[in-house]
């Protein structure tokens, strides 16, 4: 129960006056309290500094340590005060619990050090309020994800027991673990970097003989060149090939990116190969070297910072879609509106719309080539109005970009959106079980109180200590009051599977069957009478008798309908745990406990009379059970 | 929200501070002061430490010292975790705020408390009547005494044993009836109810039952 709300307790008990006059059955007693002190001031003593509060507010929260006995192993008898050795800045927080319910979690403050105090001070750290749950959780998050770094680093030691292949597996992803890993990390990339400028040098124009043309290097030093790419070629293989034989799951490999672009970058050279004496594709062969080019994606392995663009790149799809969306549609619009404002001038440009696109791209971007220019005053003004607007278009978006590539890049380290999800499920699983936790709570103690009753007809007081310790006060009065409308409406609160199960069981019984359940009957009957000839009960005070007799037999018809069926179905719902003992106890606890309050309980029915129409009368779906008590009416 | 919509909100471009939410800022600014602890002794029962406690309770939850309906729905559904107790905590509601102001202040509140806690057992037959009395008319109809009996029904919830059936709360009205209304009126009157009452052990054992709670 909230902390705040024990305080309206009160206030629902004395309301529930409003049931009495309707209630068929006696209440139960009020739990009594044993010593009534008027609420008064404590002072907590933490460190130095000193806290008051009521003494009420710490009950609140009966199961921390503020709120329980525990505190009185802090007490110091010649201070009168009870003394912590804490922090008293996290304190202020723990108490402020008390006060408000709700626990607030400060950002300047150590996150283990809290845990720590609310450790302490019998705290759990989920009941954090929900203005400061997701900042308590992230830095838990970041202190979790820091202890696990430092265990992996202490990990990177090599274990035992791995094999070769796993050996090499982890010095391809971590070149630091060996020498020999971080030498191959250099050697690979220092050849990538040759085979790019390779790649590049090779189209140079190398000098020559003045009466040659200029040739470019590659033609000129063919060999050279032909030999530095099967170098290259031939170290990239080997180290693919390494790379699949180590990997652990290979399929999973050869799907991945990188090797799709080391694949790439090989791929040319070998085609080549294959092709060279083919000279009707030697264009496509041209081509194909364009794919070396690929090469320098290699470099990704070798930088955390390339993968991280990549990555940002992949997530601000939308937003650059959005922007070549946006651009597409004002180049067609600008370059239709260019064609036809040119098409009257002579030897203009602009000959179809496609022509202008080029137009209209280099103005939008204010490139500004001046290949070509409109030669029409209509078409210079909507050029202009053009080159402005595409300063518009594409100054926009470009900010709302780079700031989600700095968020991007910070929320990297996180799962973001999965995490959100987590947190709305986790708090309404919290609210979820601690609605659950103050319901379940009153069957509990509804199942202990009744057998601590059932042990002994007579109350002693270290009885009612036993009772009280486990429950405090106001969740013992908070039950009371709960007893009290079960009283009322004559129905008991059960709980989900115990509901299903006798559901269940309802339904077992709605097979006729011809059994005598007379002798059942009688002993259970037996048991109930017996037990209540021991008492002493008062005749009903109501004197309207036969009145009422007509609900009883009523009542009873339904419960012959009942007793036709088999045994076997009505003894676990007359014998099951919590209603028996409620309906055989309830006597006993009445009469011994208050003197108060003295009515006829009459348990299970009198000995059945058959009439003909009990077995028709069968009822389907819940249970007609309501035939057990009949009191004051 | 992620990815953020293009082109932005145009309520990015206005002045941030205005927000939507007129609807709390009225019960916020108005607030209550209670009567002064004299004044509320001399109408109640209650000595002046309990008026104090009381006063500390209500006003932690209440700060601006009004409890409006929903805030007093939210409250008493707590004690009932099983079941709907908003239909119950509406009667309750209006049984409490006796000048239909639409929100209990704390002079209201007190006052029905020691009505409840404090009071002979006529006034608490009286209070109950009200509460029953949904029109305030002097008379419960069967009509009325249906739907408090429903709205107590209701806060049991659906796991009880024996299962609340749709006509349990029709049968509790019959009973009720049976026995209150003397003369068969088809309405049941304060000095039948209190009559009646008054010659049930039961329900005036169970009057006395929550004297201690303050």
């Amino acid at each position: 129960m909230a902390a705040g709300v024990a305080a309206w307790l009160p206030f629902a008990r004395a309301a529930a006056i409003g049931w009495m006059p309707v209630a068929n059955l006696p209440m139960p007693v009020a739990p009594t309290e044993k010593n009534k002190r008027q609420d008064e001031l404590i002072i907590l003593n933490v460190s130095g500094r000193r806290f008051e509060t009521w003494r009420n507010t710490l009950d609140r929260f009966p199961d921390t340590l503020l709120g329980s006995s525990e505190k009185e192993f802090f007490y110091n008898e010649e201070t009168k005060e009870y003394f912590f050795d804490r922090d008293p800045d996290v304190f202020r927080n723990v108490l402020n619990f008390y006060r408000t319910g709700k626990l607030h979690y400060p950002r300047y403050e150590c996150i283990s050090s809290y845990e720590e105090e609310l450790a302490f001070f019998g705290i759990i750290s989920e009941i954090i309020g929900d203005c400061c749950y997701e900042e308590f959780k992230d830095r838990k998050r970041e202190n979790a994800e820091r202890l696990m770094d430092d265990q992996e680093d202490n990990k990177d030691a090599k274990l035992p027991n791995m094999t070769f292949r796993e050996t090499m597996w982890r010095a391809f992803e971590n070149p630091h673990t060996s020498t020999m890993a971080l030498v191959f990390y250099y050697v690979t990339g220092f050849f990538i970097a040759v085979s790019v400028i390779t790649n590049v040098v090779e189209t140079v124009p190398c000098g020559s003989s003045p009466n040659q043309k200029e040739v470019p290097c590659g033609v000129r030093y063919t060999v050279a060149f032909f030999c530095m790419d099967t170098a290259c070629v031939m170290i990239f293989t080997v180290e693919y090939l390494m790379r699949l034989f180590a990997a652990p799951s290979r399929y999973r490999f050869m799907r991945s990116v990188m090797s799709i672009i080391d694949v790439v970058a090989i791929l040319p050279y070998y085609i080549g190969l294959v092709m060279t004496d083919n000279e009707d594709v030697s264009g496509a062969f041209v081509t194909l070297r364009v794919f070396r080019v690929f090469r320098i994606f290699k470099f990704s392995r070798h930088s955390q910072g390339l993968r991280i663009l990549g990555y940002t790149l992949k997530s601000c799809a939308s937003e650059l879609g959005f922007l070549l969306f946006s651009l597409t549609m004002a180049i067609i619009i600008f370059a239709t509106v260019m064609f036809y404002a040119e098409k009257g001038s002579s030897s203009s440009k602009f000959t179809s719309i496609p022509a202008s696109f080029w137009y209209t791209i280099v103005t939008m971007t204010t490139l500004g080539y001046g290949d070509m220019v409109p030669k029409t005053i209509a078409g210079k003004i909507f050029g202009s109005i053009c080159s402005l607007s595409g300063v518009l278009v594409i100054a926009l978006p470009v900010p709302v970009i780079v700031s989600n590539f700095s968020r991007i890049y910070h929320q990297n380290q996180r799962a973001d959106k999965r995490r959100a999800q987590k947190v709305q499920k986790a708090r309404l699983a919290r609210i979820r079980i601690s609605k659950e936790g103050s319901s379940n709570a009153f069957l509990h103690s509804k199942r202990n109180g009744l057998f601590n009753e059932a042990l002994e007809f007579t109350s002693s007081t270290e009885e009612e200590q036993r009772l009280t310790k486990s429950t405090s006060l106001l969740e013992s009065q908070h039950h009371h009051l709960l007893h009290c409308l079960e009283k009322t409406t004559n129905h008991e609160f059960v709980d989900e599977q115990y509901y299903q199960q006798s559901y269940l069981e309802a339904g077992l019984q709605n097979y006729p069957s011809r059994s005598p359940s007379l002798s059942s009957q009688d002993g259970v009957t037996g048991t109930c009478c017996t037990r209540r000839s021991k008492k002493h009960h008062t005749p009903l005070p109501n004197a309207s008798g036969p009145a009422h007799m007509q609900p009883l037999t009523h009542a009873h018809t339904h419960q012959q309908g009942l007793q036709e069926l088999s045994t076997i179905h009505i003894q676990p719902l007359t014998t099951s745990r919590s209603s028996l003992n409620m309906r055989v106890d309830e006597p006993a606890s009445m009469n011994c406990q208050s003197s108060q309050i003295t009515t006829a309980i009459i348990s299970i029915p009198t000995p059945p009379v058959t009439t003909p129409e009990g077995d028709a009368h069968l009822p389907a779906g819940p249970i007609h059970q309501n035939v057990v008590k009949v009191s004051a009416l | 929200s992620f990815p953020p919509s293009f082109p932005p909100h145009p309520c990015f471009l206005c002045f941030p501070l205005t927000d939507s939410c007129d609807g709390d800022l009225e019960l916020s600014m108005v607030r209550h002061q209670p009567e002064g602890l004299d004044q509320l002794q001399a109408q109640t029962q209650f000595t002046r430490k309990e008026l104090q406690s009381l006063y500390r309770g209500f006003k932690n939850e209440c700060p601006s010292g009004l409890v409006d309906e929903e805030t007093f729905k939210t409250i008493y559904s707590q004690f009932f975790p099983q079941g709907d107790a908003t239909t119950y905590a509406h009667f309750l509601f209006n049984a409490f705020d006796m000048d239909r102001s639409g929100s209990i202040r704390f002079e209201d509140f007190v006052i029905g408390l020691s009505v409840l806690l404090r009071g002979s057992v006529t006034e608490k037959l009286r209070w109950a009547f009200n509460l029953y009395d949904i029109n305030k008319d002097g008379y419960i109809t069967k009509e009325e005494m249906m739907a408090i009996m429903t709205s107590i029904y209701d806060m049991m919830g659906r796991y009880t044993l024996p299962s609340v059936r749709d006509d349990s709360p029709y049968e509790h009205v019959e009973k009720f009836f049976q026995k209150m209304d003397r003369n068969r009126d088809g309405v049941v009157t304060i000095d039948e109810f209190i009559e009646t009452c008054q010659k049930d052990e039961n329900i005036m054992a169970s009057m006395q039952l929550f004297e201690n709670v303050i």
